[in-house]
């Protein structure tokens, strides 16, 4: 047990024991807290493959953000006191769940993926920068795009949810 | 038996599982919310993991920036318009939302 694995294994465990706990917990704010524990493990998977930057965007983006705006409108809906409970449909969603798993599963394990040797780590952060602006094969524009979707979505939160 | 591209597969394999059961078996809609940006998280892990050990260079972590984009910009959206729901019916039960149910 080299110490990658020893790392995968204790932030897996504690990545789908939190992603449980935000399924099955009926306190929603309690499910919030361990959706943020999640977002901190998955940041520590993407540091244990060697994607530096991207643990460091996850942290800023899920535990900093996407985090602290779930909890804050947990907090401003007043519907905490009705729990988080599940539909009429879940026995039938376990089911396609364990269908879908089970499928994936197979289809992984049964695939020969081509042997290549991982990618020794480096910092990430020059090397994404220069292919994102590479200028032959780039992508340049889906980066604009982006820019406007989020433009977009900030007009678009401003007037869902102001005062008119 | 050290850790190689399956087994971050198959953990990101369980991780969508569990927030698609979660997302089609939740009534809060916030907790919907929450359980797609663990499917989004899945796919990230998939992508980096294509990085590491598969075919996809550099440009799986370039897809898993945009992945994060556009799921920061989602939760912003999907927040407005639940807020915009609880002001006119004040629930956020996805149940009880049926006007256009036909």
């Amino acid at each position: 047990m080299d110490f990658h694995a020893v790392a995968f294994y204790a932030l897996g465990a504690v990545l789908i024991g939190s992603a449980l706990a935000v399924v099955l917990l009926n306190n929603v704010f309690r499910a919030g807290l361990f959706l943020v524990l999640a977002f901190f493990a998955v940041a520590g998977l993407f540091v244990s493959l060697g994607a530096d930057f991207l643990g460091a965007v996850q942290v800023l983006i899920y535990v900093g953000a996407i985090g602290v705006l779930l909890l804050l409108s947990i907090m401003l809906t007043r519907d905490v006191h009705h729990g988080s409970p599940g539909n009429r449909l879940w026995p039938g969603v376990v089911l396609l769940g364990a269908l879908l798993l089970g499928s994936i599963s197979y289809a992984v394990l049964n695939t020969p993926w081509a042997a290549k040797a991982p990618v020794t780590p480096s910092p990430t952060t020059a090397a994404l920068g220069s292919r994102i602006f590479d200028l032959q094969g780039g992508f340049i524009l889906p980066l604009e795009i982006a820019a406007l979707v989020l433009l977009a979505v900030v007009i678009g939160a401003i007037v869902l949810v102001g005062e008119e | 038996m050290s850790v190689g591209l399956e087994h971050y597969l198959l953990l990101s394999a369980l991780l969508f599982t569990i927030g698609l059961v979660g997302a089609l078996s939740k009534r809060n809609a916030i907790v919907v919310l929450m359980c797609i940006e663990i499917m989004l998280n899945a796919v990230n892990i998939t992508l980096v993991a294509f990085y590491r050990y598969g075919g996809l260079d550099i440009t799986g972590v370039v897809f898993a920036l945009f992945v994060m984009t556009v799921a920061a910009a989602e939760v912003a959206l999907g927040l407005a318009i639940i807020f915009s729901l609880y002001r006119s019916r004040e629930t956020v039960d996805v149940a009880e939302v049926d006007l256009m149910k036909w």
